[in-house]
């Protein structure tokens, strides 16, 4: 069989994270395999996000260690982490309202340079990420949208937008938390096909709520609830594990 | 064409530039120019960053100081002094800056304002260079080749460094750079998670701003001859956050138009001190109450509405090409 790999893409080591005394996220050992994508689960209140938001840099962890790529990250800042090839979306739709959906793909194209510095450079400087800001956009499906202010955009787009500035970033590894909120049926479709696309070449961590779309997409599944791993591997076996059916099902007549 | 019609607001600024100290005392001209400037250095940071400094007196005023020792003991030309001056406030911002912008909100406000006191109160202290409460003054403006004795003559030799200012200001918010500092406005942590050190554009725009102001600062030294405390006082802080936002936040040109209002009040008012506070305060309700976003985006979109039979229908055509295209 295949050799085990010598790098994860992520791996933690006793992760927790104390909030005035509550543990949201409990002692989390991760072992992520590159290139494939992982869907983290589970009750709300689980966890998710605040484990995503330590693997980011946006949280200290209280205890424990970051690995990502290969290298210790724990405590560095959201923006190095960001350099080191992380990219990641928001739960909650985060964009800049003033900015259109072109200068948006442009400020994540232009983050790897330092053409962000020139203040006496005029917006010409600008130019050369131009095109590959069009393509960008007419890959999530915003061709049409490119001078349209983010704050003005409709939701689904918003979310497409979001997408598209993790995609921007030519990640080795994206964090995706719930890239379906609230989607109807057909852009969740849409959703599931950009991620695949994006997926090639590259290690994907999601968030998600939609069990449909877990199921079509994660290699690997890990369960989570009240801050620990209650269960992991494929969407099949999962499913089946009576530790997840009793969270879900406790959940449920909660 | 249309790039000549692009250009024509510009040619009509400078040709009011150039008229205005005819139009009224070339020391009130002067200082109107000024304070756009030290007003448009305050929405820089306001505006386009979203931080509010209450502490922009401090690089006003340091910038005054230091152009009017440069001047006194050194007898440079006093183009040399302003950037001195200038020079000086962004060397005060860097430190001020570094500790500031780790807060946000009304905790800059106060970090930015307990900075400048400090300042207030070293400047009151160190008699043996700033004067003390005397201040400084006998302040002498020299530039070979040119007599600058009469308020005037320093208006127009001042004029291009002044210009320079507001280009360097509008160029700031219409580079790369300005781009990033309106992302960080609108979602620091998304401009964080995109892989930018968002506090070291912070500093920099606070440094940026902060030479600006100084800029103004020493140029109002020259043209006045003196330095005082007073322009270190948290007032003067306070009156460049008031035009700023008279002008409109966030507008930049909208400042200059709030140091004409507020300026021109001053001086209408200055034969009647008891009724000074009063009439100034009244005015600033109504503009505030009817013009919410500032005297410069409500006017810019009223003039948008005068022209809007034009413009909507050159919108229309565009729309009808971009369905057409789509279909």
């Amino acid at each position: 069989m295949s050799v085990a790999p010598t790098t994860y893409a992520v791996e933690t080591d006793g992760l927790v994270k104390e909030f005035a005394g509550f543990r949201a996220v409990n002692g989390v050992d991760l072992r992520l395999e590159p290139g494939k994508v992982h869907a983290l689960v589970g009750p709300n209140g689980a966890g998710k996000t605040t484990l995503f938001n330590l693997l980011t840099g946006f949280l200290r962890p209280t205890a424990g260690r970051v690995i990502i790529l290969g290298a210790d990250t724990t405590g560095l800042p959201p923006e190095r982490i960001a350099r080191r090839g992380v990219a990641r979306s928001f739960q909650i739709t985060s964009l800049f309202d003033q900015l259109t959906a072109l200068e948006h793909a442009e400020l994540a194209l232009q983050a790897a340079s330092t053409v962000g510095y020139r203040f006496w450079a005029s917006e010409g400087a600008l130019e050369r990420y131009r095109n590959r800001s069009r393509e960008l956009l007419a890959e999530v499906g915003l061709a049409d949208l490119a001078s349209r202010p983010a704050g003005k955009l409709p939701y689904g787009q918003k979310r497409a937008l979001e997408l598209a500035l993790a995609i921007a970033l030519d990640p080795r590894l994206l964090l995706l938390d719930e890239p379906t909120a609230g989607m109807g049926v057909e852009d969740i479709r849409r959703t599931i096909d950009l991620i695949r696309k994006a997926h090639a070449g590259r290690t994907v961590v999601l968030v998600e709520h939609n069990m449909g779309v877990v199921a079509e997409l994660a290699d690997q599944v890990i369960v989570l609830q009240q801050g620990r791993v209650i269960a992991q591997g494929g969407y099949a076996v999962v499913r089946e594990d009576p530790a997840v059916v009793a969270a879900y099902l406790g959940q449920a007549h909660a | 064409m249309t790039r000549l019609l692009r250009l024509l607001p510009y040619a009509v600024a400078i040709a009011v530039a150039l008229a205005l100290p005819r139009a009224m005392y070339p020391v009130l001209a002067l200082d109107i120019l000024l304070w756009g400037l030290f007003a448009m250095s305050v929405d820089l940071l306001l505006g386009y960053v979203g931080l509010l400094s209450f502490g922009h007196a401090a690089f006003w005023g340091l910038g005054a100081y230091a152009a009017a020792i440069a001047a006194k003991s050194t007898g440079v030309p006093f183009a040399i002094a302003a950037l001195v001056g200038a020079a000086a406030s962004a060397l005060l911002a860097v430190p001020f800056g570094y500790l500031a912008i780790r807060r946000r909100g009304i905790y800059f406000a106060m970090v930015t304002l307990a900075f400048a006191q400090l300042v207030f109160y070293v400047a009151n202290e160190w008699r043996d260079v700033t004067g003390g409460e005397n201040g400084l003054h006998g302040v002498p403006r020299t530039f070979p080749g040119l007599a600058l004795g009469r308020s005037a003559d320093f208006y127009y030799a001042a004029l291009p460094l002044i210009l320079l200012g507001y280009v360097l200001a509008y160029r700031i918010v219409h580079s790369p750079f300005g781009h990033v500092l309106v992302a960080i406005r609108d979602n620091e942590p998304r401009a964080q998670a995109l892989g930018y050190a968002t506090w070291r554009y912070k500093l920099l725009a606070f440094v940026l701003s902060g030479g600006l102001a100084g800029l103004a600062g020493g140029l109002f030294a020259l043209g006045n001859g003196f330095a005082s405390l007073d322009l270190l006082h948290w007032t003067t802080s306070g009156q460049a956050v008031l035009i700023t936002i008279l002008g409109g936040i966030g507008t930049l040109w909208g400042s200059l138009l709030g140091a004409v209002i507020v300026l021109e009040l001053r001086d209408a008012l200055t034969s009647a001190p008891e009724a000074s506070g009063v009439v100034t305060g009244a005015v600033f309700v109504v503009i505030v109450l009817a013009f919410r976003r500032g005297l410069w985006a409500t006017g810019r979109d009223a003039l948008r509405r005068f022209a809007a039979p034009v413009v909507s229908a050159r919108i229309d055509i565009s729309e009808g090409e971009v369905r057409h295209g789509r279909s």
